[in-house]
């Protein structure tokens, strides 16, 4: 991107000024060699979300971010439902509520390397991952709308953990006002047998070492030491929340004139909050919300029963669970006023600071724990939400590290086994279903994840916590 | 214009472009890329058919219909499919896709693909024939 069509506003904050149709401006927190990696596609996109109806403050855009459909990846935008805001299916996207869950272990790196080759290939055995794969639950009728309504408490409930899981996930684990009935029988048979399962493309669940301590006292309020072993998992609301997406962006696309909505590009259609259409999408949405949130629930038992068996002296208690395409109501103080906004995070994590009312106890004092998944080489990051954050971005961070080569472009560059075998050499084990599907997710193909979390914190959206690095990595 | 298929690139998701002799062998030629995003379609054997008919106001909007008609029957049969025939007639699309349930270790699948966008769509004339393309998620 061309840093001259920014006003440099700090270092890691830039703007683009509201011009032509744009109702707010563009704000954009990344460091210059960031923002000059940036695609110009990014800075069109994102002038385009400011156009849209009812958005507040502006369109922020986080360090990760790259060109996306309709909304860039790494996106916020907040919309009042009473000055004509809209809900946009493409500001969510596709994967409704793809995150990342992290789990203790209570195991430090000695405990595990006995046994990695044994645990890589056990959970590999265990986890149902990649194109085709099926999970062992099957949902009837009752079961499925049972879900779509409880999310991961609907888990804990049937078995799949415990209340104690509850507390360290955002909404506690069920996404309220959830309405299974505005969820087409299409999507909900799409689902039928993908409880349980990762998925496959940037999906994974790894191993990972703690390897560095950036804030001693946030780091002791999490219960991360330097040489423990957690598990991540990154997936979302599988082929449910994929169709939902598919519905409702068609029912936006075609209703967008009926609404007197002139849109920029059709990827960004969207619904009045008011309307019956974004009503019901708001409805699906978190119907999928619940479906994403149930899905890591029951990965995470899947995983403890693994641990159990190999490492019986094993713990694993969730750190937390975020959700990072989403659309929620939340509270924001706007010009010293209090007001009830629809925020949008396309490919960006909620990052609540110290004393946020909706944080459990044991962690409102160090603020929410905002996991940022890396690529399958280099690492991943523990951060914390900031006071600081909430006057920025509506209380929003980065959530990974985003692409800097194109699927094809990785192809051509590298091997599957290639990458698995360097991989090896490094002492991280790979697993995966598909050579292909390692090369598309080669380490190479990823921007710096250190870089973005650098940027995340010189810009006061959040925190440098810990740094993690993976022992083993389960792709889909 | 022989009809062919190619992908292009877009960040982090992938393009589908069709390319045929007549709108219906574009679109046709854009199913192949879908599959080819997951697998080399030549890999695909041809035993079962499914039949996919749907509809749309316009020929784009008709295209991303197509193509997620085409990841639903992916996502619920289980399946791959390595040719389509379509008949195209006033925004309706009728089609018979032929494939086989995915084999891990035949297919080697590489990524699923969650639903076809409106991002740099076109369906239009190209050279002596036509051009049908979008960018779908994975």
């Amino acid at each position: 991107m061309d840093t001259s069509l920014l006003i440099r506003r700090s270092e890691c904050e830039w703007e683009i000024p509201a011009t032509g149709h744009m109702r707010v401006p563009v704000i954009l927190y990344a460091s210059e060699a960031l923002v000059r990696e940036m695609d110009d596609k990014v800075r069109e996109q994102a002038s385009n979300v400011a156009s849209l109806p009812g958005i507040v403050q502006a369109c922020h855009v986080m360090p990760d971010a790259h060109w996306g459909y309709g909304f860039p990846i790494g996106g916020v935008a907040a919309f009042d439902a009473e000055r004509g805001g809209v809900i946009s299916a493409g500001g969510v996207g596709f994967d409704v509520s793809c995150g990342v869950r992290c789990l203790h272990t209570g195991l430090t790196r000695g405990d595990i390397m006995p046994v990695q080759r044994q645990l890589a290939d056990a959970l590999f055995t265990q986890i149902p991952a990649g194109v085709g794969s099926r999970g062992a639950i099957r949902l009837n009728e009752q079961r499925m709308h049972d879900m779509l309504v409880g999310g991961a408490k609907w888990a804990v409930d049937n078995g799949w953990g415990s209340a104690a899981d509850l507390e360290r996930i955002e909404e506690r684990g069920q996404m309220l006002h959830a309405k299974p009935g505005n969820v087409s029988d299409q999507a909900k048979k799409r689902q039928r047998e993908e409880m349980g399962t990762l998925g496959s493309g940037n999906h994974y669940l790894e191993v990972q070492e703690v390897t560095e301590i950036h804030d001693a006292a946030r780091a002791e309020a999490y219960g991360l030491k330097r040489g423990d072993i957690v598990v991540m998992i990154h997936c979302g609301s599988r082929g449910l929340g994929h169709q939902i997406g598919t519905d409702y962006l068609r029912m936006m696309v075609e209703s967008a004139s009926s609404f007197g909505l002139t849109l920029p590009d059709r990827e960004l259609a969207c619904a009045p909050l008011k309307s019956e259409l974004g009503r019901q999408y708001l409805g699906a949405m978190r119907a999928a919300i619940n479906c994403a949130l149930a899905n890591r629930q029951i990965l995470t038992h899947l995983v403890r029963d693994v641990f159990a068996r190999l490492l019986p002296r094993a713990y694993l208690p969730l750190l937390y669970d975020v959700s990072h395409n989403t659309c929620k109501v939340e509270q924001h103080r706007i010009d010293g006023r209090m007001r009830e906004l629809y925020v949008h995070r396309k490919g960006a994590t909620r990052a609540f600071g110290p004393g946020h009312p909706e944080l459990p106890e044991a962690l409102r004092s160090a603020g929410q724990p905002v996991l940022i998944g890396g690529s399958m080489g280099t690492g991943s990051y523990v951060l914390a939400g900031t006071v600081e954050s909430e006057s920025r971005a509506f209380s929003s961070a980065c959530h990974g590290a985003g692409r800097s080569m194109s699927r094809h472009q990785a192809l051509k560059t590298w091997g599957g086994r290639q990458v698995v075998d360097e991989l090896a050499a490094r002492g991280i084990l790979v697993r995966s279903p598909s050579s292909r599907g390692v090369a598309e997710e080669a380490p190479g193909a990823y921007k710096d994840v250190a870089e973005v979390v650098d940027a995340a914190q010189a810009a006061g959206l959040a925190r440098k916590v810990a740094r993690l690095e993976p022992l083993i990595c389960i792709k889909g | 214009m022989h009809d062919h298929w190619e992908h292009f690139d877009h960040g982090a998701d992938i393009g589908v472009r069709g390319l045929g002799s007549t709108k219906a062998r574009a679109f046709e030629q854009a199913a192949l890329a879908l599959t080819a995003v997951l697998t080399d379609p030549q890999r695909v054997a041809l035993r079962e058919t499914v039949s996919i008919t749907c509809s749309a106001t316009d020929d784009e909007t008709l295209l991303v219909a197509w193509l997620n008609a085409i990841v639903y029957e992916m996502a619920v049969r289980r399946m791959l499919f390595g040719r389509f025939e379509i008949e195209l007639g006033d925004g309706k699309l009728q089609a018979r896709a032929v494939g086989e349930p995915v084999s891990i270790e035949r297919h080697e699948p590489a990524v699923e693909v969650k639903g076809a966008t409106y991002t740099l769509l076109r369906v239009a004339p190209a050279d002596d024939g036509w051009l049908a393309q979008t960018v779908v998620d994975v």
